[in-house]
């Protein structure tokens, strides 16, 4: 209950300021299993895309967020767990990082994962780590979909206080998935172009 | 409301809802596909002044603070809409914050309080130079110009030229009380003008002005219908400290103002690759769309009014 008031204010308070829209580009908002993937360059990352799915996908969809942001006290813990729905990850641990993951993707549901690990202040993304094949080579059956969220950077930048009212949009590309003898490098390579080849959708 | 303002709504309600009468019946006649879009475009064009005309009965009825903070709402939406499709770097937000949550409220408080003097120096004196202090200080030198000077751009036309149409109701014309009045002389010449222009460019038009800035904009329409809306604010001189003659040349200077504000903003966007002001949100036209003939008539009739009528 108290969840999703909280979830509607923020809801109403993103679009106000940074807008939000959704550009379903390369693939429409469908309900197979999808690993959304996309560029990294604010904590508002993780609300504009989840914001941008419809609210029958948003029940199903878990974005990744890193345990050591969300997770160190019980209000950012709540935002994300239970606002948000999101998984929550250890950067730097010794198990398995990527075993909450494998959890969401088990039960058939998806997830929304940012590959570079860390916010860039860059147009375009830097070099993904390699979880993103982790995922692609263990489950096939779920469609890689690129996300190339525009104009984060300049709303709301690492070590911002408040967001600047920048109208920020999400464009989906084209799924893509794992070939069958690609090598790492090479596919992480490849996803990697493919959002950063959604960035010159902004300006009609 | 006075009887003035009441009598003069009532004359605006009449002629849209003739308007809207006479896009419904050619929206049931025409079959071409040019004639279509035309007419469409046209209703989408009546729908909006419903709108606005709505807006600016409830502001002129509620006085002078409501109508500063709708133009508020306004300036702000179109800053937005201006940086959004302005290319920048993630340095600007320290700057963009300060434009956007200081200098917007700062402007438009200074006019709540009739602070005259601040009002027309804070944004090209203060803001001029302390938005590039706040970018500097972040250290990144790539466009560093360019970038600043978008963002000084972006300020001045939706922020510190459109607050001068508020800036009206505390202009100070001995003899004359109503200001409110003024503010529906610009808005009304300048949307009169815009609409004219548009319509007798599609029937008239053959000569363009500016093809590459602004493809739609004729010498036909611009004769046609910036000498129509002059000839109507003439008409409308009862309402203003102005004589007939007198109303006759600000009308005339607001539809010229109007008109190149309206051919300068096409060439920025062009600049910046949009087509539309609105194009971040899909299937609406920007909020600057409508007010860029307003960013340059409203600073011009405001200090015309000033220099030969004002205190």
């Amino acid at each position: 209950m108290i969840a999703s008031l909280v979830r509607e204010i923020i809801f109403a308070l993103t679009r106000f300021l940074v807008g939000g829209n959704a550009r379903w580009i390369g693939c429409g908002p469908d309900q197979e299993q999808r690993i959304y993937f996309a560029n990294h360059a604010s904590h508002l990352d993780t609300i504009i895309l989840w914001a941008c799915l419809p609210p029958t996908l948003r029940r199903k969809t878990h974005p990744v967020a890193a345990a050591d942001y969300w997770g160190r006290n019980a209000f950012t813990r709540f935002i994300a767990l239970d606002v948000l729905n999101a998984v929550l990850v250890e950067r730097a641990g010794s198990r398995d990082p990527l075993a909450p993951l494998r959890d969401v993707l088990d039960k058939g549901e998806s997830l929304i994962i940012f590959p570079e690990g860390t916010r860039g202040k860059e147009v375009l993304p830097g070099t993904f780590k390699s979880g993103l094949h982790h995922l692609a080579r263990d489950y096939p059956q779920a469609q890689l979909v690129p996300v190339y969220l525009a104009n984060l950077a300049r709303a709301y930048p690492k070590g911002a206080v408040v967001p600047a009212p920048i109208n920020c949009v999400a464009n989906f590309g084209t799924p893509l998935a794992l070939a069958e003898d690609e090598d790492k490098g090479a596919f992480l390579e490849r996803a990697r172009k493919a959002v950063a080849g959604l960035s010159g959708e902004m300006q009609a | 409301m006075s009887d003035t303002m009441i009598l003069l709504f009532g004359g605006v309600v009449a002629i849209l809802l003739f308007a809207s009468t006479v896009g419904f019946i050619l929206s049931r006649r025409v079959t071409s596909e040019s004639g279509r879009a035309t007419v469409d475009n046209l209703n989408a064009r009546i729908k909006a002044w419903w709108l606005m005309i709505a807006i600016f009965a409830v502001a002129f009825a509620f006085g002078k603070i409501v109508t500063v903070v709708l133009f508020a709402l306004v300036s702000f939406y179109c800053l937005r809409e201006f940086l959004s499709i302005s290319p920048g770097r993630a340095e600007d937000h320290a700057a963009i914050v300060w434009a956007f949550y200081i200098f917007i409220p700062l402007q438009y408080w200074l006019i709540a309080v009739e602070w005259r003097t601040l009002f027309a120096i804070a944004i090209p004196v203060w803001a001029f130079l302390w938005l590039p202090v706040m970018s500097v200080l972040k250290g990144e030198t790539e466009d560093f110009l360019q970038r600043n000077a978008r963002i000084q751009w972006a300020l001045m036309l939706t922020v510190f030229c459109i607050s001068h149409a508020p800036a009206l109701l505390i202009l100070d014309i001995p003899g004359f009380e109503e200001n409110f009045l003024l503010l529906f002389f610009l808005i009304t010449v300048v949307q009169l003008s815009d609409v004219l222009q548009y319509v007798f460019g599609k029937i008239f038009g053959r000569r363009k002005v500016a093809p590459r800035v602004s493809p739609a904009k004729t010498w036909e329409g611009l004769v046609g219908g910036g000498l129509t809306a002059s000839a109507v604010g003439a008409g409308l001189w009862w309402i203003t400290p102005f004589a007939p003659w007198q109303a006759a040349l600000m009308a005339l200077a607001i539809v010229v103002a109007g008109f190149v504000g309206g051919l300068v903003l096409s060439a920025v966007k062009r600049s910046l690759g949009a087509k539309d002001w609105g194009t971040m949100i899909e299937g609406h036209g920007g909020a600057m769309d409508r007010m860029d003939s307003v960013s340059f008539a409203a600073p011009v009739f405001f200090h015309l009014t000033n220099y030969f009528f004002g205190a």
